[in-house]
């Protein structure tokens, strides 16, 4: 089986006055693992929901290998869904709910119950076919759904927030059993989380969704080296916002003596912002690019295991640090050379409205 | 997960069992000893004042009921019928109108329910009166037709205010999923929702049996005489005093209604519902 690549082109949705999603484009490659992560009600479960044609787009196409799948009803569209909810039909038993797709598709019985135990073996839960749906935990439950989809042999698996009612120690496994079946099968997923963390575990791609708009597309790495947006940048926790200005490829802080030279792409002279993550900065440093240095005060320093949480003053600005914990010792009130190493650095331009 | 008192009762050597079961006694007396005196009149020969027991016992008004000459036979026949089409038809007509209300809001979904409300506040009489004229212009009266059609009204909006609670607690991703699993609207219909909901139908369909059931007013007036059901029987026995034959029907009333509801409390009180709220009597 090929994959399929989905694109998505100028999508959007509204419900009443609310824009659940605009101006939506994104490509996602086939055989690709991507998560469709945002904050609630930034319209990834929307997405999910039109890909999946449980919801029609006010605007823009759905693409599956090039072929738009809007006329398609959402019982004939070539794709797996789950929910949150495990969502077991109550009055069939562990077999007939994977069986069920099969059924709807007038597959005979005998092959349905040779592909049913075939894909119980898969999620690793053999022999519970006769089991009633109420006798299972919350983890065998999700997995009997996520049978229930993969067993259809869909080239899209669309997963919205699947584990987020499982406990911790199960959500970890269950990603890798789904990390598993997709690696297996190359088939192309979509996995809808709010969780950043999840993201970057499963995902090889995430697409960070925003009030409704495409805020990032990208690796998980790039969300953290070179974030799209501010926004994606501050979803990411990014701490340390520096404004500023920049001029001929100098960005020059307005609060304090941070300057960076850089050629820095994409930005033009003008009000800027620079963010820059706590774990780049070296403080004390004796590598001396000139230019990136600048002197600061530590006003806080706390032992976090790996390493210590640095709070240091530079003029008006405080930057937060992650300093090595076996590196150059600290103490508060010192001052201390802070570097920012300008391949760290991202800025983004403020456009004035 | 039983919702019937006697399984509950059955617990043994739990705190409270005595109380619980003595409960549950007095629940069962105070249901069942109004029919003894039924029971008493049904096989009374003679009884007359001031005598505490039956000077002679019969077996005349047990045989009533299988006499065709006392049109009972027949009456049992005719009220089977009528309320098992009624109950079909309440359940039909009152599951959109239970999913619009319980599932959907919209706006003037209060006067909806209001309307819906209606016929159970208005007196189904006030209603039939009118609609009488109708009826005798449509050729619908005095006949079965008419009947089960007049019916309708005290039915309908019973079996919507139970399904409207039920749909209430359907959660409809399950159709959404059937959905994505390839079923069409009727299959999900078939498959899902109708299995998902089959407690309150039942229900629904129980409660427009017996309203239909135990209907006088409605089936006199429209069915003219020419329609007999079981309580137009009973009425007629009361009317002329023939108390034997009062009892002996008014057992045989009782009987369906009964049957079904404990039938009922354990297809109600199913596993398999995932609508619940209305699963339990």
């Amino acid at each position: 089986m090929t994959a399929t690549a989905i694109t998505l082109t100028g999508l959007g949705k509204t419900f009443g006055d609310t824009a659940a999603v605009q101006h939506l484009s994104l490509e996602l490659a086939a055989g690709s693992f991507t998560a469709l992560l945002g904050p609630s009600g930034c319209g990834k479960s929307t997405t999910l929901s039109m890909l999946a044609g449980l919801t029609t787009p006010d605007t823009g196409d759905i693409h599956f290998d090039g072929v738009s799948i809007l006329e398609l009803p959402a019982e004939r569209r070539p794709v797996g869904l789950v929910f949150q909810k495990p969502l077991l039909f109550p009055h069939l038993s562990v077999a007939d709910n994977v069986g069920f797709g099969m059924r709807m598709r007038g597959m005979g019985r005998r092959e349905r119950s040779r592909q049913i135990a075939e894909m119980l073996d898969r999620v690793h839960l053999a022999g519970l076919g006769e089991r009633r749906v109420g006798q299972l935990s919350g983890g065998q439950e999700q997995r009997i759904a996520l049978a229930r989809a993969l067993v259809l042999q869909p080239k899209v698996l669309l997963l919205d927030e699947p584990f987020s009612q499982l406990d911790t120690a199960l959500r970890t496994q269950m990603r890798a059993l789904l990390r598993q079946l997709h690696d297996d099968s190359d088939i192309t997923t979509v996995f809808v989380t709010h969780d950043q963390a999840e993201a970057v575990e499963v995902a090889d791609t995430i697409a960070l969704m925003l009030a409704g708009t495409l805020a990032g597309h990208g690796t998980p790495e790039s969300f953290y080296t070179r974030p799209d947006t501010l926004a994606a940048a501050r979803f990411f926790g990014v701490r340390n916002e520096i404004g500023g200005r920049v001029s001929d490829g100098r960005f020059i802080a307005t609060n304090s003596t941070i300057h960076v030279d850089t050629d820095i792409p994409g930005v033009s002279d003008g009000d800027a912002i620079l963010v820059i993550r706590p774990e780049a900065i070296h403080l004390g440093g004796t590598r001396s690019v000139p230019g990136t240095q600048t002197l600061g005060r530590v006003v806080a320093a706390r032992f976090a295991g790996t390493h210590l949480v640095v709070d240091v003053e530079i003029g008006n600005q405080q930057l937060r640090v992650h300093h090595p914990a076996a590196g150059r010792p600290v103490t508060i009130g010192e001052n201390i050379g802070v570097e920012l190493p300008p391949e760290a650095c991202t800025v983004f331009s403020i456009t004035t409205p | 997960m039983t919702s019937s008192a006697v399984t509950s009762s059955g617990v043994v050597g739990s705190p409270g069992t005595v109380g619980r079961r003595l409960g549950v006694a007095v629940l069962i007396a105070g249901a069942l000893l109004p029919l003894v005196p039924l029971l008493v009149w049904a096989f009374a020969g003679q009884w007359r004042y001031p005598a505490l027991t039956p000077q002679q016992l019969s077996l005349r008004g047990i045989g009533l009921l299988t006499d065709p000459r006392s049109q009972i036979p027949q009456a049992l026949l005719t009220s089977t019928l009528i309320a098992t089409t009624v109950a079909a038809l309440a359940v039909l007509i009152g599951y959109p109108a239970g999913r619009a209300v319980g599932l959907y809001r919209f706006r003037g979904r209060r006067a909806v329910q209001f309307l819906l409300l209606a016929p159970v506040i208005v007196p189904g009489l006030a209603a039939a009166v009118g609609l009488q004229v109708f009826f005798i212009r449509y050729h619908l009266a005095d006949s079965a037709t008419g009947v089960v059609l007049v019916q309708l009204i005290p039915t309908v909006p019973y079996a919507a205010i139970v399904l409207a609670a039920a749909f209430a607690n359907l959660d409809t991703d399950y159709e959404r999923q059937a959905r994505a699993l390839g079923a069409g609207s009727l299959r999900v219909l078939l498959f899902v929702t109708l299995p998902l909901m089959r407690p309150a139908l039942l229900l629904a369909g129980l409660f427009a049996f017996l309203i239909s059931w135990s209907e006088y007013v409605l089936t006199l007036l429209i069915g003219g005489g020419q329609v007999t059901t079981l309580p137009l029987l009973l009425f007629a026995a009361i009317s002329s005093s023939d108390t034997t034959a009062a009892a002996a029907l008014s057992l045989l009333i009782i009987g369906p209604p009964l049957l079904l509801i404990l039938a009922s409390t354990r297809l109600l009180s199913t596993r398999s519902g995932a609508v619940i709220g209305m699963g339990r009597l």
